[in-house]
């Protein structure tokens, strides 16, 4: 699967944004109905990321919709008017636990049988931004096949631990470990929450390169001017690249001469480090690195 | 659908467009800004298309186009048409 | 009017009555690489008596002296921008003192000016010779309710038919920034300070008589510098403003943060890299508004990163272009007219930003043109076609809303011509099967960036190639314009009074390129 570095946010109830989403070069968007919509310009919102979904061809970018939260009377509208239009992902607010992402799971599955749709075709991105949804990662991204992701808000988990959310991060360091590993444990994708300061691009990249270090599979842009940065936050180094290489080729060799042994380097390689080297390749392949000889 | 109430949905932004709908017995459609004239069939058909598909009987429609895309103008429209059978009125 | 098919297909006067005969456009290059040379104008030679000073009293008494009669061509500068106020108090005085019949060929017509409507009602004016029109008097023109018959000319074209004589100005009306009793003149100093006089410059060099008009006159010797030497000028007068200083001294225009916008830059900028063009000696110019200086931001960057020393930035130059030449990215700064006033502190104090004529800058017919050593521009555009012909004087509805400017000049000298554009703006397409008017021949335009991709001309396999080694997005124009037709719908032509000519357009060598008709009412 092509690797998801970045997600978009983008209003739901701006279609000056929307139609052009896929020309800024991101991997994925996020239509927004949740905070970025008036109370008043639900329902507005909620048609317009509707017709977009149905009439726009957004090419072969990836296409998530935030809903309201379930504790809101927009929850149940929000799906029954978007799920039909099948968008790659529903991302749920505020997930505190399994029986969130189940309550969801539920409503969701019900509304693709009775609009013929696959069952477990739309999946789930669960937002983690409660002290208390990260004590229940694990428990949130293994809750049902249709979960996709986990997700960090940033923002609202600060908040609810009455901290001050800050450029270096480390009152979130905790948080991210813990998503990443929950995420990576249960074997989902994990975005890092979104980086306020759109005009403080050095500060972005160096959290870039510090949540590509934890672990996480993309992060989230408010801006279309962040995704370069972000994008080079997570292109592999050469060294990287020519080794991740030499790990495919010593496993395609083994598996055609039926060896249970990759060896690479005069070194024994696992099934992990394989699956790594795959996904690097796949990274690779979005920086237009080439294969030479191989 | 018959309509209860006059309501708005849209904004003047650019991109966007501001479309009102009230009661009415016929079709009639106000289409204004600066590609009225470039967009006129365009616009009409898709207010037709719009309303036979609603079963709109009769409906006097106002759009202020500020460069909105046909998908747009279709969402605000939609969007209008349910407000103003809900009687959401908006001013 | 007998009319004649160019080679591009258009319908063009072979003669305009009461202008003169015309030749229809053939290939950009068509006119040049010929032997020998043409008879132009000569010297205005004059004999005043020895004084000390040529102030006169008021504008009445400089238009006595002047000898201007019915029927004759007078001229005014734009450098003031939206700011001039000199453009509409000479008409008002000239209305006053009764003339009728005037051709007025200004080096372009400021925004704010629909009062000229009103004197060609009035029959002040009836010839219009100029590079735009734009607001309530494209409107009118547009509409056909003035009957009057508009000569479109780029900057280098305007600099061409003044010195071969296609326009003869009798009376040059010059708003002068700085001016001292004699009649030496800049632009750079002074409450009213705009910058380069580039097109003023040639204006004074041509015309039989000369007006300098001031709000700023200093004592004499006018220093440190002369743009326009005191044996060219005639008479001054002097007066409260020259207009708004807000608006003449608008301040450097910012890098946009259009997201859209910023992604043509960057493209932009790419297939300008890919094609090998940026390397030490190179030269360029740029736009003043969005996408067009945004390329500028990440030249700038990568000239610093590299450390590349470009050879000249031309212009058109704007506060950025200025802030370049200080950095040290460029070795000159050629300004033939001034974006904004925060150039005129980098020209009163860098002897390598330097002030030159609208012949210099650009016009084909002399031993030497600036735009024909330009290694890239970057151009915006109204409207293309399929074609890569551009429009930037009509609009969607056919009506007369911009200005030629230096677009074919700089378009045709260039190595690498990217014209900049949305794929769609305000909802309407900008790729057309056929542009409205034609101002630049798409012979002469290498690529055309839109968010949704970039587009070469299939002339230029080289670039092609370049580009899409370097991994740049490159789009078939006709499909890209499918693909907005489906976003947008298919736009109505604008529909034209045929019998009805409101405008010619020249090409830069004199030829005709199109004809802009009167709306159907």
């Amino acid at each position: 699967m092509k690797p998801c570095r970045t997600m978009l946010y983008i209003p739901g109830d701006s279609p000056g944004m929307i139609q052009h989403a896929p020309v800024f070069g991101a991997d994925s968007i996020l239509l927004d109905l949740e905070d970025a919509v008036a109370l008043t310009e639900k329902d507005a919102a909620r048609k317009m990321v509707a017709c977009y979904l149905k009439d726009y061809d957004f090419k072969d970018l990836i296409v998530t919709v935030r809903v309201n939260g379930a504790d809101t009377e927009f929850f149940d509208d929000d799906l029954k008017e978007i799920i039909p239009c099948v968008p790659a992902a529903i991302r749920i607010p505020k997930c505190n636990g399994p029986e969130d992402v189940l309550a969801a799971d539920k409503k969701i599955e019900e509304i693709e049988k009775s609009n013929s749709i696959p069952v477990g075709k739309v999946r789930i991105h669960a937002m983690i931004e409660t002290a208390v949804g990260v004590e229940n990662a694990f428990f949130i991204a293994s809750a049902c096949p249709r979960v996709q992701a986990l997700t960090l808000g940033g923002q609202d988990l600060t908040a609810d631990m009455g901290v001050q959310k800050t450029k270096e991060g480390w009152e979130l360091f905790y948080a991210r470990s813990r998503v990443v590993v929950a995420a990576r444990a249960a074997g989902v994708d994990v975005y890092d929450t979104v980086w306020a300061d759109i005009s403080d691009k050095e500060g972005l990249l160096k959290e870039c390169r510090s949540i590509v270090g934890l672990g996480f599979t993309g992060k989230a842009a408010i801006h279309p001017d962040q995704i370069e940065t972000i994008h080079q936050a997570f292109m592999p180094n050469e060294k990287e690249f020519r080794k991740a290489l030499r790990i495919m080729e010593a496993a395609e060799n083994a598996k055609k001469e039926g060896k249970g042994v990759i060896s690479v380097d005069g070194k024994m390689v696992d099934a992990p480090v394989v699956a790594r080297a795959r996904h690097l390749l796949e990274l690779a392949d979005l920086y237009g690195f080439e294969r030479s000889g191989s | 659908m018959i309509l209860l109430n006059t309501a708005s949905a849209g904004t003047l932004e650019s991109s966007d467009c501001l479309v009102t709908v009230s009661p009415a017995e016929k079709l009639k459609l106000e289409y204004k800004g600066a590609n009225s004239e470039v967009f006129a069939e365009r616009t009409m058909q898709l207010v037709e298309s719009v309303s036979k598909k609603c079963c709109l009987s009769g409906a006097e429609i106002s759009i202020q186009d500020q460069g909105a895309l046909e998908i747009t103008i279709k969402a605000r429209l939609e969007t209008a048409l349910i407000r103003a059978v809900k009687g959401v009125a908006k001013e | 009017m007998d009319m004649t098919l160019n080679s591009l297909g258009r319908k063009v006067p072979l003669e305009l009555p009461g202008v003169g005969s015309f030749a229809p456009y053939m290939s950009p290059f068509s006119m040049l690489g010929q032997p020998g040379t043409i008879q132009g104008t000569q010297m205005h030679m004059r004999r005043p008596a020895p004084a000390r000073s040529k102030v006169v009293e008021n504008i009445e008494k400089a238009v006595e002296l002047s000898g201007l009669k019915d029927g004759m061509t007078i001229s005014f500068h734009h450098h003031l921008r939206n700011g001039d106020a000199v453009i509409p108090m000479v008409l008002d005085v000239l209305q006053k003192m009764g003339f009728k019949g005037l051709t007025l060929a200004p080096s372009s017509i400021p925004d704010v000016h629909d009062c000229i409507a009103d004197y060609i009602r009035s029959g002040l004016i009836n010839r219009l010779y100029t590079s735009g029109v734009r607001g309530e008097l494209g409107k009118l023109l547009s509409r056909g309710e003035l009957n009057i018959p508009v000569v479109i000319r780029s900057h280098g074209g305007r600099a061409r038919a003044i010195e071969e004589g296609s326009i003869s100005i009798d009376v040059a009306f010059l708003a002068a920034p700085a001016c001292d009793p004699l009649g030496n003149i800049t632009g750079s100093i002074g409450p009213s300070a705009c910058g380069s006089l580039g097109y003023a410059m040639t204006d004074a060099r041509h015309a039989r008589h000369v007006v300098a008009i001031t709000d700023n006159l200093v004592k004499y010797p006018l220093n440190p510098r002369i743009s326009i030497p005191q044996y060219l000028v005639d008479s001054i007068v002097c007066v409260d403003s020259l207009g708004d200083p807000k608006k003449i001294a608008t301040g450097a225009a910012r890098i946009t943060r259009n997201p859209v916008d910023l992604k043509i830059a960057r493209d932009s900028f790419r297939l300008m890299k890919s094609s090998g063009i940026v390397e030490p000696g190179f030269s360029f110019q740029m736009g003043v508004g969005g996408a067009s200086l945004a390329v500028a931001k990440y030249l700038e960057d990568y000239m610093k990163e590299k450390g590349i020393r470009g050879s000249f930035g031309l212009g058109g130059v704007g506060g950025y272009m200025a802030g370049m030449l200080e950095e040290g990215l460029f070795d000159a700064v050629f300004d033939v007219q001034s974006f904004d006033s925060a150039v005129t502190k980098s020209m009163q104090e860098d002897p390598r930003h330097i002030e030159i004529d609208a012949s210099w800058y650009a016009n084909p017919f002399n031993a030497g043109c600036i735009v024909h050593n330009l290694d890239c521009v970057i151009l915006a555009a109204l409207e293309v076609d399929t074609d890569f012909n551009v429009n930037v004087l009509t609009g969607n509805d056919g009506v007369l809303r911009g200005a030629s400017g230096g677009h074919q000049d700089t378009a045709a000298g260039a190595k690498l011509s990217i014209v900049v554009a949305p794929s769609f703006r305000g909802g309407v397409p900008s790729i057309k099967e056929r542009v409205t008017t034609v101002t630049t021949p798409g012979e002469t335009v290498d690529a055309i960036v839109t968010e949704r991709g970039i587009c070469i001309n299939p002339r230029r396999e080289d670039l092609l190639g370049s580009a899409l080694k370097s991994g740049l997005s490159i789009v078939d124009i006709t499909a890209l314009k499918k693909e907005v037709e489906k976003l947008t719908g298919i736009p109505r032509p604008a529909e034209f009074n045929y019998d009805k000519v409101a405008a010619v357009v020249e090409y830069r060598d004199g030829t005709l390129i199109d004809t802009v008709y009167a709306r159907k009412s």
